[in-house]
């Protein structure tokens, strides 16, 4: 059985963003980044499959991005995963969701892989969009929001989770594409000899021309940070000084005793 | 200019959502034509034409039956939007009419700024302008981002709506929300816990903070998730949403799906070490410190 994950490496969201150059997205300078949070668990439940199924799966891991998303790709080789495929692209930030899903679709499509994984959502984009896309493109069935996974026979069962905790259960046939939530598994931190380990896979590199088809069907321009709309107070300083004026605070609005 | 409304129908009802997308269609100055899978007995009051696919027939969720549907809306109707919530039927719906029409899909819109979509990015700590290069578009609204300002009105034409087909996906049912041993509801002071916390040996001295004012622990979801609190403190979307009259948010970013819980509280503190964060947009008071500092020394001086 043939598995796929997709993961996008993003910057640490309490980062200070700065807007770039060109004004459309953050200026890489100063920045740390990290797996995606939900792509964290789509590796982790493919990599639980992969070892549910043995050495009949083989799962690789996918990432579109400029050179430094092959640390994420790494990572998720250390978590498991047995191959790397890197689509290589210094400018991924400049393509639109559609383009990105149909980047992975290109690539995916003479593969024949059995089941996808990719997270629900990016930190950064969010648009929660690429992977049910992707299902699209290939003509696969997708779901999206899974806080539960099982695989037999063929078949996958999983919980979406929906608002108010309520879950719904649904089961779909290979080929398949799910999108995961949070919550769904507890990922593991890589060992040291599977990261040795995971310096001996293969990661391939694949220009992104080969594998871009598509043109964009929207286009943004801007980013900026939101027009504060609030009126609080923003209180800094000593510790000491913070609790005199909080303790002020609540007893003026009466929250504690005066 | 045409807006397409995707209506959601859950558990035998038909959700008030429909009401934040004739709100934006209001806002966009957009005639209306609704899709809802659902009943008759539970029609939104709007205008226009209501095209109503039988959910007895149709199921509460199938994707690809209902992208059928909304498709053969599509084609009666013309739209230049078709517009849903991002909900968990928004998100996994919107794209797949998105790509069979091979249409610009915005997702999550918070505001129309001069007829231009604005979309959060960055965990909401910062804004995007998306323009759709395509005639038609798909569009997803942030949940709460949009609300009308009367009572809604209208009765819609009910034109029946029927595609052939099977789908691709099946639906087994509802699994109930986990009972919860306290209801934050009820709460008149709330201290929650978000991963600023650090570590679930850290949840104590929220905990105790809770108690000196006198309130109930909450939690963000990651701390839920992670064991360090259980799943019935979960303040936000998937938990509860939460009107106290205090809400102490403690290492907690503010993203859209815990600010959709707790927002409408009377009086909102953030202790957080990042200025930028955005639980500031709704907080009364944020103060910029190390939650692992600031709690324990307000708890004691409370407690004297
Ligand atoms: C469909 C869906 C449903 C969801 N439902 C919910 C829900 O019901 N409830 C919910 O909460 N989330 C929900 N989420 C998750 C949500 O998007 C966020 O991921 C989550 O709310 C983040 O939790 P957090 O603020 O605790 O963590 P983070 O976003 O990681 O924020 C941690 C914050 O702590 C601050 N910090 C770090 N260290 C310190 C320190 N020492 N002192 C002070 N501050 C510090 C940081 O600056 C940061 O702002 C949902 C997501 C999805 C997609
Ligand atoms: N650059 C990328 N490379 C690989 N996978 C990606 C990339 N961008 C997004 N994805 C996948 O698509 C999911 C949804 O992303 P988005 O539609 O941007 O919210 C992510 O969780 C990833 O699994």
């Amino acid at each position: 059985m043939k598995l796929l994950v997709c993961i996008k490496q993003v910057p640490d969201m309490e980062s200070r963003f700065k807007v770039n150059e060109s004004g459309d997205w953050f200026s890489e300078a100063d920045l740390a980044y990290r797996m995606n949070e939900y792509d964290e668990y789509a590796v982790e439940q493919a990599v639980q499959l992969r070892e549910q199924l043995g050495d009949s799966a083989e799962l690789t891991v996918l990432s579109i991005g400029p050179d430094r998303v092959v640390e994420a790709i790494k990572k998720a080789l250390a978590m498991g995963c047995d191959r790397g495929a890197h689509i290589q692209d210094p400018a991924v930030h400049k393509k639109d969701p559609w383009q990105v899903a149909s980047i992975i679709a290109e690539y995916a499509r003479d593969k024949k892989y059995d089941l996808i994984f990719t997270g629900m959502q990016s930190q950064d984009r969010g648009s929660a969009q690429i992977g049910v896309t992707v299902a699209e493109l290939l003509g696969y069935a997708s779901a999206t929001t899974l806080v539960n996974f099982e695989y037999a026979d063929g078949t996958v069962k999983g919980k979406r989770e929906l608002e108010g905790g309520i879950k719904s259960v649904v089961r779909m046939k290979l080929p398949a594409l799910v999108t995961c939530q949070l919550g769904l598994n507890v990922p593991r931190y890589p060992t040291l000899p599977n990261i040795m380990k995971a310096k001996k896979k293969e990661i391939e590199a694949v220009p992104v021309g080969n594998v871009l088809k598509e043109d964009s069907l929207s286009a943004s321009n801007s980013f900026y940070p939101p027009v504060k709309s609030g009126g609080g107070v923003v209180l800094e300083g000593d510790v000491a000084d913070l609790v005199d004026k909080l303790v002020g605070i609540l007893k003026e609005k009466n929250f504690v005793a005066k | 200019m045409k807006a397409l409304l995707i209506a959601e129908y859950r558990d035998g009802k038909l959700l008030e959502n429909i009401y934040e997308l004739i709100a934006f269609a209001g806002k966009i100055g957009a005639d209306t034509a609704t899709v809802l899978v659902g009943d008759a007995a539970n029609v939104p009051r709007c205008s226009g034409t209501l095209y109503l696919a039988d959910v007895a027939k149709y199921s509460e969720y199938n994707p690809e039956l209902h992208k059928q549907l909304i498709l053969a809306a599509v084609s009666k109707e013309n739209p230049d939007y078709i517009v849903f919530s991002h909900s968990s039927y928004g998100w996994d719906l919107a794209p797949r009419v998105a790509a069979s029409l091979k249409i610009a899909q915005v997702s999550e819109v918070v505001k129309v700024i001069d007829g231009n979509f604005e979309v959060g990015c960055c965990n909401a700590k910062m804004r995007r302008i998306v323009k759709p290069s395509t005639a038609k578009s798909v569009v997803t609204l942030q949940a709460g981002a949009f609300s009308m300002e009367g009572e809604p009105q209208g009765t819609p034409t009910v034109v029946a709506l029927d595609v052939a087909g099977g789908g691709n996906v099946e639906f087994l049912g509802y699994e109930p929300a986990e009972a919860k041993d306290v209801d934050l509801g009820k709460a008149e002071i709330i201290v929650s816990a978000g991963r600023g916390v650090g570590k679930k040996d850290n949840i104590p001295v929220i905990a105790a903070l809770a108690k000196a004012l006198g309130g109930e622990l909450g939690a963000s979801r990651p701390v839920v998730d992670a064991g360090w609190v259980e799943h019935s403190h979960q303040v936000g979307t998937t938990g509860q949403t939460v009107s106290p009259k205090l809400y102490v948010a403690c290492g907690i970013s503010g993203a859209i799906q815990h600010l959709a819980g707790m927002k409408k509280s009377d009086f909102i503190i953030a202790i957080n070490k990042d200025k930028d964060a955005p639980i500031g947009e709704v907080a009364d008071v944020l103060v910029v410190a190390d939650v692992m500092q600031l709690a324990p020394a307000l708890t004691e001086k409370l407690r004297k």
